[in-house]
């Protein structure tokens, strides 16, 4: 509370600027973008020049760069990204993945990059072959960007891929003790694996009194932990929190 | 498994009785009360458990919030999301490209027309189609008219939390209207579906724009009347000032964006800096805050919707006559009475009923500025007529991840303020 209130009608409450400092010229709406090829981010080149084999091929798609990058040296390729001036990918739009319907075809991780400072967008991208030895497996980004915390823990739970090095690596939409398997797999059907009456009868089965734990903050069977008179109240019936 | 010590809140009792069942105390017993020595010795020092949540009406949708207080203070927080989880990005992946568009209307469903707009922004650049000159500036208008629903839904109902009922009658009032006017383009007020890969579901009926011009006259004395009530009321300023503060540089790092990013004093806006529907063309200014906090993101979307409504004079000004659709058989049916008569355009109906579009091979991401922030749709197509992959960027999702950095060290009643201020559509975050 230490911001002085705002008294004065005459006074400015905030400033109008035009958005997007530091690069010369307005940008327009893209227009007649052609399929394939076009002009390339030229952080491309740059990352070639600083990753050397560890930058695979990159490609540009309706406007867009794709830059794949080797499995298990994305972390260090963004905290260089972000980190260096002359790139300074200081936003970081969105991490998901891709799984194609062919069964050969590695699933791909993605990362959507922006510089707002230079109005660039660039797309890495990082594959996990479906050879069965591969592990679902990348570098988390957490450590550059605090906002990719849940974007990975989305990307987990959807697809089963494992950040390494994220803090709190737990499914976020679905529920932790679901069984399923990651919806968003391929092989994974639309209705789901168990039919409505498993899923009914699991529900049933669930425990009811599980609790929040004071050191997990997550559902934990801590009914035997309670303390005694706690565990004596419940126990004969009394409902809580009322 | 770590020693767990649980503390059950909100138990108002005495203690157990002779039976060994918890005595109640009777209401009124204000002589009990004050004589009881405490009612639970062991919790003094310690930190205690509260769950707000999931149905609980500051959380603006099923929100659920875990949090460690100390006193009153939050020491931790750990939100709880996916209540409303459907899967939309699985079932789109079945669909064809025009049928995911409903789906898109009820996700962030109080900017339904914005979601429809992005949605085929996306899908034509995929496809590789552009929009006639009509469609372009008919689109700004639909973005614009639910950035202002979205907006005054925010304000009507951040201002219920805060404790101020009078706004949130006006803009509601406000929004009716704005309803009014989609249900005579679209036919629905909230479930809109108003756009098709290359084109709108209709052209604007006869004497829409003049309804629109009427409400973009009157607007401005309603924005007046919210402005006398609220920016320099004291109480407002004292419940949001210094609430929730994220620098610039916390407010990159965390991936926000629209007014949140906006207040913290980063001009990011994806109308300016990336544009799409010839935004550059339209003469608006973007709001940007100074300390980051609550009262900031009140300024910032309050001046974003005085901003909508230049654009939108702007664009019924320069509205140009001509088709709304593409003329483009791959993607538009053909007019139902040629359809009936023709052979070539009976065909073309029938594939693009039937088969649905494709697209070429090719992937492409289309950001928006939508009323919560950087909203983008991901595509991934391999020349068949469902996306392999259709992908969501929520804004508010990222946005409500920061919520555990936004109220630590505040107090339990701010923590309402600062998820208010969020703007958040549990719609959109689940998905």
């Amino acid at each position: 509370m230490s911001t002085p209130i705002p008294h004065d009608p005459a006074a400015p409450l905030f400033d109008i600027v035009v958005a997007g400092h530091g690069a010369p010229g307005q940008p327009t709406t893209p227009k007649q973008l052609p399929h394939k090829g076009g002009a390339v981010n030229p952080s491309v080149d740059a990352l070639r020049a600083r990753f050397g084999s560890a930058i695979g091929r990159h490609e540009v798609v309706w406007g867009e760069t794709t830059v794949y990058v080797e499995r298990t040296k994305v972390a260090e390729v963004c905290a260089w990204l972000q980190s260096d001036a002359a790139q300074s990918y200081e936003y970081l739009s969105d991490v998901t993945a891709v799984e194609y319907r062919d069964h050969v075809r590695a699933i791909e991780v993605v990362w959507h990059l922006r510089s707002i400072k230079f109005r660039r967008f660039l797309r890495l991208k990082a594959e996990l072959p479906k050879d069965g030895k591969t592990p679902l497996e990348v570098p988390s980004v957490w450590p550059v960007w605090k906002g990719a915390d849940w974007l990975e823990r989305e990307c987990f739970d959807m697809f089963g891929i494992t950040f390494t090095g994220h803090p709190d690596l737990r499914r976020i939409l679905l529920w932790e003790q679901y069984k399923e398997g990651h919806p968003l797999r391929k092989d994974f059907p639309l209705r789901g694996r168990f039919s409505r009456a498993e899923q009914l009868k699991n529900a049933l089965a669930a425990d009811p009194e599980a609790r929040y734990s004071m050191e997990e903050l997550s559902v934990v069977e801590a009914f035997a932990s309670l303390p005694a008179d706690m565990r004596q109240r419940l126990g004969g019936g009394e409902k809580v929190g009322e | 498994m770590a020693a767990t010590k649980t503390i059950e809140v909100a138990l108002s009792t005495t203690g157990l009785g002779p039976d060994g069942r918890p005595q109640r105390i009777p209401l009124g017993a204000e002589g009990l009360i004050s004589s009881r020595p405490s009612l639970e010795p062991e919790l003094e020092g310690e930190h205690m458990l509260i769950n707000i949540g999931p149905q609980h009406p500051a959380t603006h949708g099923v929100l659920r919030l875990v949090l460690e207080l100390d006193g009153e203070t939050v020491v931790r927080c750990i939100p709880h999301v996916g209540y409303l989880h459907c899967g939309f990005e699985k079932i789109g992946e079945y669909r064809q490209y025009n049928q995911i568009i409903p789906w898109t209307d009820r996700e962030d469903y109080l900017n339904s027309m914005g979601n429809n707009v992005a949605y085929v922004l996306g899908a034509e650049r995929l496809f590789g189609i552009e929009i006639t000159e009509r469609c372009t500036v008919l689109r700004v208008i639909a973005m614009e008219l639910s950035r202002i629903i979205s907006h005054l839904v925010w304000l009507g109902t951040t201002c219920i939390d805060i404790g101020a009922f009078t706004p949130f009658l006006w803009s509601f009032q406000e929004r009716e209207n704005v309803y009014k006017l989609l249900e005579g383009w679209t036919g629905a007020r909230l479930t809109t579906s108003g756009t098709r890969v290359g084109g709108m579901i209709a052209d604007v009926p006869d004497g829409w724009v003049d309804g629109l011009k009427g409400f973009l006259a009157n607007f401005p004395k309603t924005l007046d009347q919210v402005d006398r009530m609220l920016t320099r009321n004291a109480i407002w300023v004292g419940r949001t000032v210094g609430l929730g503060v994220m620098t610039p540089e916390e407010a990159l790092n965390y991936g926000l964006s629209g007014p949140m990013l906006r207040a913290s004093g980063v001009a990011y806006d994806v109308r300016k800096d990336f544009p799409y529907l010839d935004y550059e063309t339209y003469d608006f200014d973007v709001p940007v805050g100074t300390n980051g906090d609550v009262y900031d993101r009140f300024l910032v979307r309050f001046e974003e919707l005085k901003q909508s409504v230049r654009i939108l004079e702007q664009a019924v000004k320069r509205l140009p006559d001509g088709p709304v659709n593409v003329d483009d058989p791959r993607v538009i049916l053909p007019p139902k009475h040629k359809a009936t008569s023709e052979m070539e355009s009976m065909i073309h109906h029938f594939k693009v009923v039937m088969e649905g579009p494709r697209p070429p091979i090719g992937e492409c991401y289309v950001p928006i500025e939508s009323p919560k922030g950087e909203k983008g749709y991901y595509f991934v197509s391999d020349g068949t007529a469902k996306p392999v992959r259709w992908r969501i960027r929520p804004p508010s999702y990222v946005n409500l991840s920061a919520i555990p950095k936004m109220v630590e060290g505040h107090l339990l009643s701010d923590v309402i303020a600062i998820n208010a201020s969020i703007d958040i559509v549990m719609g959109e975050i689940d998905r």
